[in-house]
């Protein structure tokens, strides 16, 4: 089909603005890994641009020295893991009954689930209710209130209900399996792509989630990478407005500053990597939902 | 009866999922009646006495309630405002875009930032924007001008948190309008095009009738949010210095509540964040299920 003029122009026109809109997207996270590598004092006269100057990994060193922060990456690691796993649980076990027609009760227990989409009780009463069941300061109080999102309970239920087909389910029952054999031996083998989605969704919730750890977490041993980069990269900031004329002290202060540059970039770059290769399962979720929100 | 008793199994199944919303969930929506009362810890909720209205009054009395009103509505209006139409462009003009890999990029590129923690944008925002430090006072300043205080300057604290969510978000909110753009039927641009129809044209009547379902359910969650900002990442922000922009209700509930232990009070200012939400949502889902037959409910 030939293109009109301004149909090109127009063609021009918008991979000029989808450039520049990429460039400035990407740009930050590609100065952030330069002047992670750069010597934090061109990066504070402000010579890093383009490519990374004087070769300069302290901020990487002292990161690593920090043993706090490896405790916070284990903490990480162990709410990360035993809360996907009881997400990704729950979320099957809400799902699959309600993606039943013959599931009596199923329109009631979806209003009970969807009505807290829309209303909550509010911080307090949380915080009251998982103090009065001695949560506070444990790893419960990290996976337990957060078990499921009614979201994914939605989006696992509509898989559920498309893109399984009903007649395999049938014939299993007619030839006498249950129903947990049936989700067990039918439903869970076809769904590997959804739970796929379901784990990814939920790992990335957890390993970037900080707002349950700052309200039911004061012992610091327990803290989540994520709280202690809320010190090094909010907090720290805070000490920088303040004048600082002594020469030690500003060394410590641009060591401070690559510091931060390497701290975003070690938390972040497993799942930088990784998410390219990811993408398409994450979309897909996306795209579940979208059929009916 | 019958039906119950063959899918035993289902029930086992969805108790616990039943046992979570009812406790973590329902239970707090009735202690939020702490709101009403005086709470004592020694007295629980149950037990301690009722208190009426009274921090419902304090509240509405209080000094800081028009400040933390007009930031809560001025954020969220602000983050509709822009956070709403943008990603609906984006998606439009990566519709457009012809080259598959070129789309591809975008499309990667654009999603990424979503999978940041916000203690990461937060701090990223802090180093570009430091006075010191950041890169953006250093574009300034290389143009001649004064290097401004960003994060402490109250005047800057919703354009930084609004663009900044753009920043973030603005790709993965497209995908929903992609799914829908790639749901309309190629022969209907076909048709046009051999009517004449240029390339405006077949974008306003076909591709946003197109995705405008999709549009209004996402305006309606919008709207029904709009006072219910973030806490996670305004509290990130926030300062001594910009409290005047940025303290919000969330905040205001975490401070007085989680960290000054007036838990009566607190819940009382966030049980007032959650009805008038609530009433929002379904207001504005009424006006669109009259208005454009496509509704939440």
């Amino acid at each position: 089909m030939p293109q009109s003029r301004s149909e090109r122009i127009a063609g021009v026109f918008i991979y000029i603005i989808l450039s520049f809109i990429t460039l400035l997207v990407l740009y930050p996270l590609y100065f952030v890994l330069i002047a992670s590598i750069s010597a934090p004092e061109t990066v504070m006269r402000g010579d890093v641009w383009i490519w990374p100057r004087e070769l300069s990994f302290v901020g990487y060193e002292r990161l690593f020295a920090n043993s706090e922060l490896m405790r916070g990456f284990l903490n990480t690691l162990l709410y990360t893991t035993t809360g996907t796993a009881l997400n990704v649980m729950m979320t099957i076990a809400a799902a699959y009954p309600l993606s039943r027609a013959d599931f009596n009760g199923r329109g009631i227990f979806t209003a009970i689930i969807v009505f807290t989409m829309f209303f909550s009780g509010g911080m307090i009463p949380n915080y009251l209710l998982v103090k009065e069941l001695g949560m506070l300061d444990t790893i419960w109080a990290m996976i337990i209130p957060s078990a499921v999102s009614v979201w994914n309970i939605i989006i696992m239920r509509t898989f559920f209900q498309n893109s399984i087909p009903k007649e395999m389910q049938e014939a299993a029952f007619i030839d006498g399996a249950s129903n947990m054999r049936v989700l067990w031996r039918i439903v869970l083998p076809l769904s590997g792509p959804i739970l796929a989605v379901m784990v990814l969704f939920y790992a990335v919730g957890h390993w970037n989630s900080y707002f349950s750890a700052l309200i039911y977490l004061s012992d610091r041993s327990n803290y989540p990478l994520q709280l202690f980069l809320r010190e090094i990269l909010v907090q720290g900031q805070m000490q920088e407005m303040v004048d600082i004329s002594d020469d030690s002290l500003a060394r410590s202060l641009m060591d401070a500053e690559a510091i931060k540059y390497a701290a975003v970039i070690v938390t972040n770059l497993p799942m930088l990597l990784l998410y390219p290769f990811l993408q398409k399962y994450f979309v897909k979720g996306v795209m579940i939902g979208a059929i009916k929100g | 009866m019958m039906q119950v008793r063959k899918n035993w199994q289902l029930y086992v199944l969805f108790a616990p999922v039943l046992i979570y919303f009812i406790v973590f969930h329902y239970v707090p929506m009735y202690g939020v009646q702490i709101a009403f009362k005086d709470f004592m810890a020694n007295k629980g909720i149950m037990g301690s006495p009722w208190a009426g209205f009274k921090h419902f009054e304090r509240f509405f009395d209080s000094f800081y309630f028009w400040r933390i009103i007009k930031n809560t509505m001025g954020i969220g209006l602000y983050e509709l405002a822009v956070g709403f139409p943008i990603p609906i462009i984006l998606a439009l003009m990566i519709n457009e875009a012809r080259s598959g890999r070129f789309r591809r990029f975008v499309q990667t590129v654009t999603y990424a930032p979503h999978f940041l923690s916000t203690v990461v944008v937060v701090g990223m925002i802090m180093m570009f924007l430091s006075p010191v430090s950041g890169l953006v006072n250093f574009i300034i300043t290389s143009f001649g001008g004064e290097p401004i205080a960003f994060m402490t300057e109250p005047s800057w604290f919703k354009s930084i948190y609004v663009w900044s969510g753009v920043w973030q978000g603005m790709g993965w909110s497209s995908i929903i309008y992609l799914a829908a753009l790639a749901g309309i039927d190629p022969q209907l641009h076909e048709a046009a095009k051999v009517d004449g129809a240029g390339w405006l044209r077949r974008i306003w009547h076909i591709n946003l009738p197109g995705i405008a379902p999709t549009m209004t359910i996402l305006l309606i969650l919008n709207i029904g949010s709009v006072l219910g900002v973030g806490f996670e990442k305004i509290f990130l922000m926030q300062n001594p210095l910009n409290m005047e922009a940025s303290d919000v209700i969330a905040t205001n509930v975490y401070r007085s509540g989680i960290l000054g232990a007036q838990y009566s009070f607190s819940a009382a200012v966030g049980l007032f964040n959650s009805i008038v939400n609530f009433i929002m949502l379904i207001t504005v889902n009424r006006i669109a299920r009259k208005v454009s037959e496509n509704s939440l409910w």
